[in-house]
């Protein structure tokens, strides 16, 4: 297996950015991404999914390091200072790597 | 006067709220509830539209709007000023304030059928007219939000294609179109199950004003004044309105009701979206958490009396 190590960056943000970041994240290049719903407790406060405002999606994104590093950065620019953000990558391993720039 | 049991649903959801309850309407119940009431609102304006096409209109519509387009730039300088509330939370309780409450409108129709008062086939037109100016307004009013370019596309699309106008303005036109007989087969789900539909939707909204609630502490009596104070000035002006374009008694009070009434979905998402710096628990609280409530209980009966009053009849 050729170089099988991807960067899996998760972000946890409020649901009403889903369609705006996911739209983001396949033109900074990423070939795909997985979307689930959340619920939690943070510096934002509780973010329990009662109401549309409070519910929180979980979006994740398999890809290079290079690309992790400019989605950060998308995301840092755009999002950071007024939306309840929390992004982190880990190193995973794929199968079939061709599939994920 | 009997309180009406709707209302009394709203009571249990704050109770089961306020004493920590694990009772929990489902999401895609509460989802399911929404569409349902925005539909059965939009469906009985088109039948009555089918029944008796009325003449003035355009007229009327255009004193509606302007009620919209104004209501914020009232409300903007007093949040401002007396409440001393910065410029993009200030904009963002305008949009709200001036914006409209389905949920208030439905219990406001259920206030009128109760009592058997009619009222004007129009006035779920003028609900999706009333619902988009003043969030236009507030997100002008925030202005240096708009940091991201394509904001005010998406914001427009979030308006005008979210759930609740596409819903009520589809039920309009289904309703007209199809008329009273067309419509029979399926008002059993819509039309007889509203009351029913409408105090499950209450629970939950109970609840939901419970949970918004906890920001108060943090914002201060402000907020509490302000949504106490702001329904009955802005209601009684939207009455008068309904007088002055000639509505019925009913019609004058649902038009308060509306102008009393502030968004807790639409004006929210979309502030979200355009303002992004504008705290959206400080108006959402105050607009769920107080004003929703106060109307509920107290602003329906007082919209209606002073229609009566000034239209007469009832």
């Amino acid at each position: 297996m050729t170089d099988a190590s991807r960067k899996l960056v998760t972000i946890v943000t409020e649901a009403i950015l889903e369609v705006e970041i996911c739209t983001a994240v396949e033109s900074l290049g990423a070939t795909g991404y997985t979307v689930t719903n959340a619920r939690g407790s943070g510096s934002r406060g509780v973010r329990d999914a009662g109401w549309s405002t409070d519910s929180n999606v979980r979006i994740e994104v398999i890809c290079s390091a290079e690309l992790a590093r400019r989605i950060e950065n998308h995301m840092q620019k755009f999002y950071y200072e007024n939306y309840a953000m929390v992004l982190f990558e880990t190193d995973v391993s794929v199968l079939r790597p061709e599939k994920f720039s | 006067m009997s309180i009406d049991p709707v209302i009394l649903f709203f009571g249990l959801g704050v109770l089961a709220g306020i004493a920590k309850s694990d009772l929990k309407i489902p999401p895609a119940i509460y989802e399911l509830l929404s569409i349902m009431l925005l539909l059965t609102i939009g469906l009985k304006g088109g039948v009555e539209l089918s029944r008796s096409p009325m003449g003035g209109l355009w007229l009327q519509a255009i004193a509606v709007l302007a009620m919209g387009f104004i209501f914020p730039l009232f409300i903007y300088p007093l949040a401002r000023k007396v409440g001393r509330i910065g410029q993009s939370d200030a904009a963002s309780l305008a949009a709200h304030y001036g914006s409209v409450s389905v949920a208030t409108f439905a219990v406001g129709i259920a206030f009128l059928t109760d009592r058997n008062i009619s009222y004007d086939s129009q006035l779920p037109i003028f609900l999706v007219l009333l619902e988009v100016p003043a969030i236009v307004v507030g997100i002008l009013l925030a202005r240096r939000a708009s940091r991201r370019a394509q904001a005010w596309s998406k914001v427009m699309h979030e308006i005008v294609f979210g759930k609740s106008i596409l819903l009520l303005v589809g039920g309009l036109f289904i309703g007209w179109i199809a008329g009273p007989e067309g419509i029979a087969p399926i008002e059993p789900l819509f039309f007889d199950l509203f009351k029913g539909v409408l105090a499950l939707f209450l629970l939950e909204m109970g609840l939901i004003a419970v949970s918004q609630s906890h920001a108060l502490k943090v914002h201060g009596p402000f907020l509490v004044v302000f949504g106490v104070l702001m329904p009955l000035p802005l209601g009684t002006i939207g009455v008068l309105v309904g007088w002055a374009i000639g509505l019925s008694a009913g019609g004058a009070a649902l038009l308060g009701v509306l102008a009393g009434s502030a968004s807790y979905i639409a004006a929210p998402a979309a502030m979200r979206i355009a303002v992004p710096d504008a705290n959206p628990s400080l108006s959402l609280t105050a607009s769920l958490g107080v004003t929703f409530p106060f109307n509920i209980f107290i602003g329906i009966p007082i919209y209606y009396a002073i229609a009566a009053a000034v239209v007469g009849g009832g």
